[in-house]
C-alpha cells in the first residue's frame, strides 16, 4: 500500500492504495464514488469513464497512483453544485438511457468532446462514443440527444 | 373471473398499494425492472387512475417480505399483469375513497372531483383528500376486478401531465446498482471458474495457501466450487487469478467437435406437432398430395445476453438467516430454489431486489446470488459482495440456444401457396431455478454442479405452453392451407441454455420472414402484397401499410443498397410490428444500418416514449444478434470472452429510426419489448438479398459468413 494525493472533482483526496490499483476501484471503494462503473476492467466498453485532464479516460485499468497531480472529474462531478450540465440535461430531456449502466460513461465521453468542439460533426460524434457498448440499444436517443442540444445551443447564440 | 395470475395470487389491495401518512403512497409490485422501466408505466397508471401527481407515488423495490409474489418477470408479461392488477387496484380504492368522501363531504359520490389527492365537491365548498379519509389504515379488502378503470382514451388528459421517466439520478451517477449496495463490513468476492462446464476440480497447489494469508484473503471451496473473498476488491481480482493459474482440473468430458448445426440435427431428439400454438402428441405426417417444391434451411448459433456489467450479488448469512440483494427476475422462485439447495425453510431466507444493467432474460443473475451465498454461509457474519468478471459472464451466463428451422413449402399452378411446413431444432429455452421438482430448481443454479455431492440438471421437461420456448411464433399468422408445425426439442447439445428476449421467435421469425420472400420471388408477386394476401387480421395489415407507407420514397436502387420487411404478431397475441430496413453493404462485405421503420400496434399505450423506446432498443438489439454475434468455442473453451471476442453493434451502425404507434386506446396494452426483434431480423435479411442478391440464411451476417456465401452461390 502506499499513500497519494488525488484530485477529484475539484478537491483533494489523500488515498491509500496499492500503486497499481486501478483508479476505477478508487473512486469507487476508497471515495465511494460509484457513479463510475465496472463493466468490463479491460478498456473495452467505456462504463468506466472518467475526465482527466479534460480527455476522456477509461478508469478501470489506468493506475491511480499514476493520476497524481491530474484533475480527475467523474460522473458526480460533471454537474455542479447540483445543476445539471447541458449534457446531462440533453440526456433526461430525451429519456437516453434504457438501464443506465452506460449513460455515465457515455456523459463523459460527450463531456469531452464538447469541450473541445462545441459544434462537433456526426462523424465527431459517432468517432467519441464508438467504444461507448450500450446493450440496451439506448444509441438511438443518446444520439438525439446530443442532436437536440446541439440545436438549442444554436439557437441560443 | 380474472385470468391475470398475479391478481389470483394476489388478490387484497393492501399488497399492491398503501397510503402512507405524508402525503405519498407505496407501490408495491412484483415484477423488478429489468432496464425496461416497468416501475415507470406502473406509477403513470396509479397516477392516471388516482389522478394524483406522479411526485407523490413511491415504488417500492421488491423483496421476498412484502412485494406482490408475481413470479417470475419475463415475456413482455410485466404490463399485463403487474400493470392490469394496479390498474384495478388503483380503480378499487377510488372507489372506495369516493364512498367514503361523498358521506365526509356529505354530498353525492357523482359530484366528487380530484385533482392530486384532494376531493372537492361542486355541491359543497368542503374538500378533503385520500390521506384524511383513509388516515393509515389497511383497506383489507379485495380487488374488484370489475372496478370502473379510466377509459384509455382519457390517460394523458388530467392535469398533472405526465412526461416520461425521470431518469435524474441516472445522469448524475447517483443511481444504486446492486454492485453499488453498501453494507458495513463488506467484504469483496470473486468466483474462481474452472476452464469449462466439465470440469471437477483435482488440486490446488499448496504454495497459495500462503500467498493468500499474506493478502488476507480467503478461499472458500466446496467441492469444485471455488471463490475468494477479501477486503480490497483489487486484491480480491489478483487473488482470484493466482487461485485460478494454480488449480489443477480434470476435463469430465471435451465438447462435441462436430458442427452445432449437425448435432441439432442428428441427435436424440423430442418432436411435437403444434397446432394452434401448442405442442401436442400426434403422429407428425405431412400430406403426400401436396408435396414441397421449395424448401429453405435457416439457422443461428449461439448468442448471449451479453449484459453490460457483469453478474453480481450481495449475501449475509447470519444467525441462521440468510439475507440476498440480486437482479434476479424472479426472487420467489431464487428464494424457493435456495431453501432446496441449503434445506432452509423459506422464511430464514430474505431476497431483495436491485437493479443491474439490462438482462434481457434468464443471465447470470441467479447463478451470482447462489455464488453469494455459498460464501456467506462459509464466512457467517459478513456481508459479501460478489461480482462476476467480464470473462465470467461471457463464459458461464446461460446462452441462448442455437436453432436450425427447415421450411418449406408447395406453390402450386395457381401460384398459390398450397401447403407450408416449418420444422424447428433447438435445445430449451427454459431453465431457470423453479422450485417444484424435487431438487430440479438447484439444479438448474450453475454453482450446484461443482458442490459435492454434485447436484446435475436434468433435461429439461418440453415446454407445452401456447407459444412456449422452441414454438413461440412457429406457427405463422399468414393463412397458409394445409400447415404442418413440428418442434422438437434436442436433447445432449453442449451448452447450458436458457431464456434470452423473444426465446425461440426471433429465430422462427427471421425464418418465416426470409422464407416468405423466397416465395415472393418464385411467385414473382411483391413480397408486401403477398403477406397481405395471406393476412385477414385487419391491424396486421395496418402495421405493414404504415411501414410501406413510410418507405415508398427511399430510393434504395443504388448500387449495393436494398431495403426489406418483415412482420409478426409476437405470439400471435401479443404486440404487432412491422419492420422495414433500409441499408447497404460496402466493400468489406460489412452492412451499414442506414434507416429503420417500425410500426407497432400494442393496444393501449401507457408511456408513449417508452414504448418507442422498447421498439428502438429491442431493433438495436436484435440488429446485433443478427450482424454480429455468435458464441465461438473449441472442444474445451468459450473463446467469446469478452467484447473484442464477442462484438456486438456500436455507434457505427445505428439508422434512423422512424417509428410509428398505432394506438388502439381500447385494446388491452401489451408489452413492445419483444416484439420487434424476429421482425426486424427478417428485414435485414430481406433487404441484404436486394442488396447484395444474397439470400443469407445462416446467422450471423459477417463480413466472413457474406463472403463464403458468395463465393458458395
Ligand atoms: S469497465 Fe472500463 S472500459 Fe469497460
Ligand atoms: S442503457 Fe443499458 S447498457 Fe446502455
Amino acid at each position: 500500500m502506499i499513500d497519494f494525493t488525488l484530485h477529484v472533482n475539484r478537491k483533494n483526496y489523500d488515498v491509500e492504495a496499492m500503486s497499481d490499483t486501478p483508479l476505477l476501484f478508487v473512486l469507487r471503494n476508497n471515495l465511494n464514488l460509484t457513479g463510475s462503473k465496472l463493466g468490463c476492467g479491460s478498456e473495452q466498453c467505456g462504463a468506466c469513464a472518467v475526465l482527466v485532464d479534460g480527455e476522456s479516460t477509461f478508469s478501470c485499468a489506468i493506475a491511480a497512483s499514476s493520476l497524481v497531480g491530474k484533475s480527475i472529474i467523474t460522473i458526480e462531478g460533471v454537474s455542479e453544485n447540483g445543476t445539471l450540465s447541458a449534457i446531462q440535461k440533453a440526456f433526461l430531456t430525451e429519456i437516453a438511457a434504457q438501464c443506465g449502466y452506460c449513460t455515465p460513461g457515455m456523459i463523459i465521453a460527450t463531456t469531452a468532446l464538447f469541450d473541445k468542439n462545441p459544434s462537433p460533426k456526426k462523424q465527431d460524434i459517432l468517432k467519441a462514443l464508438q467504444k461507448h457498448l450500450c446493450r440496451c440499444g439506448s444509441h438511438a436517443r443518446i444520439l438525439t440527444a446530443i442532436n437536440n442540444m446541439q440545436s438549442d445551443h444554436s439557437q441560443n447564440d | 373471473m380474472t385470468k391475470n395470475p398475479s391478481l389470483l395470487k394476489n388478490p387484497g389491495i393492501d399488497s399492491w398499494i398503501s397510503f402512507s401518512m405524508d402525503g405519498l403512497i407505496n407501490v408495491r409490485i412484483g415484477k423488478v425492472d429489468i432496464g425496461q422501466k416497468i416501475s415507470t408505466a406502473i406509477a403513470r397508471i396509479v397516477s392516471e387512475e388516482l389522478d394524483l401527481d406522479p411526485k407523490r407515488i413511491m415504488m417500492v423495490m421488491p423483496d421476498t417480505i412484502l412485494s406482490p409474489n408475481e413470479g417470475m418477470t419475463s415475456g413482455s408479461n410485466s404490463m399485463e399483469e403487474a400493470g392490469n392488477a394496479i390498474r384495478l387496484a388503483s380503480a378499487t380504492i377510488r372507489e372506495i375513497l369516493m364512498e367514503l368522501a361523498a358521506r365526509e363531504l356529505n354530498t353525492s359520490v357523482a359530484s366528487l372531483e380530484v385533482t392530486d389527492g384532494t376531493i372537492s365537491s361542486r355541491e359543497t365548498d368542503r374538500i378533503t383528500n385520500y390521506w384524511d379519509l383513509q388516515e393509515g389504515r389497511l383497506f383489507n379488502k379485495a380487488i374488484n376486478i370489475e372496478a370502473k378503470v379510466k377509459p384509455g382514451n382519457l390517460y394523458g388528459k388530467s392535469q398533472t401531465r405526465y412526461s416520461g421517466a425521470d431518469i435524474t439520478n441516472i445522469v448524475t451517477g447517483s443511481y444504486k446498482f446492486i454492485q453499488d449496495v453498501n453494507l458495513n463490513s463488506m467484504l469483496h468476492a470473486r468466483p474462481v471458474r474452472p476452464p469449462n462446464i466439465n470440469s471437477k476440480l483435482d488440486q490446488i497447489e499448496v504454495e497459495v495457501e500462503g500467498y493468500l494469508k499474506k493478502k488476507g484473503i480467503t478461499l472458500i471451496r466446496n467441492g469444485s466450487f471455488l471463490a475468494v473473498a477479501g477486503m480490497d476488491e483489487y486484491e480480491v481480482i489478483k487473488a482470484a487469478n493466482t487461485v485460478k493459474r494454480s488449480a489443477v482440473w480434470k476435463q469430465l468430458r471435451k465438447f462435441e467437435s462436430a458442427s452445432i448445426f449437425e448435432q441439432l440435427k442428428n441427435n436424440k431428439r423430442i418432436s411435437f406437432k403444434v397446432l394452434d400454438g401448442i405442442p401436442i402428441e400426434a403422429p407428425i405426417a405431412a400430406d403426400k398430395k401436396i408435396a414441397p417444391n421449395i424448401k429453405a434451411t435457416y439457422s443461428r448459433p449461439y448468442v448471449m445476453h451479453a449484459s453490460i456489467a457483469p453478474s453480481a450479488a450481495v449475501a449475509k448469512f447470519e444467525e441462521n438467516e440468510l439475507e440476498i440483494w440480486t437482479h434476479s427476475q424472479g426472487i420467489y422462485l431464487l428464494r424457493a430454489s435456495l431453501a432446496e439447495l441449503f434445506h432452509m425453510p423459506d422464511d430464514k431466507i430474505k431476497i431483495y431486489h436491485r437493479s443491474n444493467s439490462g438482462c434481457y432474460g434468464h443471465n447470470g443473475a441467479d447463478d451470482a446470488a447462489v455464488d453469494a451465498a455459498l460464501i456467506a454461509k462459509a464466512l457467517p457474519g459478513a456481508a459479501i459482495l460478489l461480482k462476476w468478471t467480464r470473462q465470467d459472464e461471457h463464459a458461464w451466463e446461460p446462452y441462448s440456444s442455437a436453432m436450425v428451422m427447415e421450411l418449406s413449402a408447395n406453390i402450386d399452378t395457381k401460384s398459390k401457396i398450397g401447403s407450408w411446413k416449418h420444422s424447428t431444432f433447438s435445445d430449451t429455452h427454459v431453465s431457470r431455478p423453479k422450485p417444484g421438482q424435487k431438487g430440479l430448481g438447484a439444479a438448474n443454479l450453475l454453482a450446484s454442479r461443482f458442490l459435492d455431492p454434485p447436484i446435475i440438471a436434468k433435461p429439461m421437461p418440453p415446454n407445452k405452453m401456447k407459444h412456449g420456448g422452441i414454438h413461440r411464433n412457429l406457427e405463422p399468422l399468414y393463412g397458409f392451407e394445409n400447415q404442418l408445425l413440428i418442434k422438437n426439442l434436442v436433447r445432449n447439445l453442449p451448452h447450458r441454455t436458457s431464456a434470452l428476449r423473444t426465446l425461440g421467435a426471433y429465430a422462427n421469425i427471421f425464418a418465416i420472414e426470409s422464407f416468405i420472400d423466397e416465395l415472393a420471388e418464385e411467385i414473382c408477386v411483391d413480397p408486401v402484397e403477398l403477406r397481405l394476401n395471406y393476412l385477414s387480421d385487419q391491424r396486421a395489415k395496418a402495421c405493414i401499410k404504415a411501414v410501406v407507407k413510410e418507405i415508398a420514397d427511399i430510393d434504395a436502387n443504388q448500387p449495393n443498397h436494398g431495403w426489406g420487411i418483415g412482420f409478426a404478431q409476437y405470439k400471435n397475441s401479443k404486440a404487432y410490428t412491422a419492420v422495414a430496413v433500409h441499408l447497404m453493404v460496402n466493400e468489406a462485405a460489412e452492412i451499414k444500418l442506414l434507416k429503420a421503420v417500425i410500426a407497432a400496434d400494442a393496444g393501449q399505450i401507457i408511456d408513449e416514449k417508452g414504448v418507442i423506446a422498447q421498439l428502438e432498443g429491442g431493433f438495436i438489439q436484435a440488429a446485433s444478434w443478427t450482424i454480429y454475434e455468435e458464441i465461438m468455442y473449441d472442444d474445451e473453451n468459450i473463446l467469446s470472452i469478452d467484447w473484442e471476442s464477442y462484438p456486438i453493434i456500436g455507434f457505427d451502425n445505428i439508422p434512423d429510426f422512424k417509428t410509428i404507434l398505432i394506438s388502439m386506446p381500447d385494446e388491452p396494452f401489451l408489452g413492445v419489448g419483444e416484439a420487434v426483434c424476429g421482425p426486424a431480423a427478417g428485414a435485414i435479411g430481406n433487404a441484404v438479398l436486394k442488396a447484395t442478391g444474397l439470400r443469407v440464411r445462416q446467422l450471423p451476417m459477417t463480413p466472413s459468413n457474406l463472403r463464403s456465401l458468395a463465393l458458395k452461390t
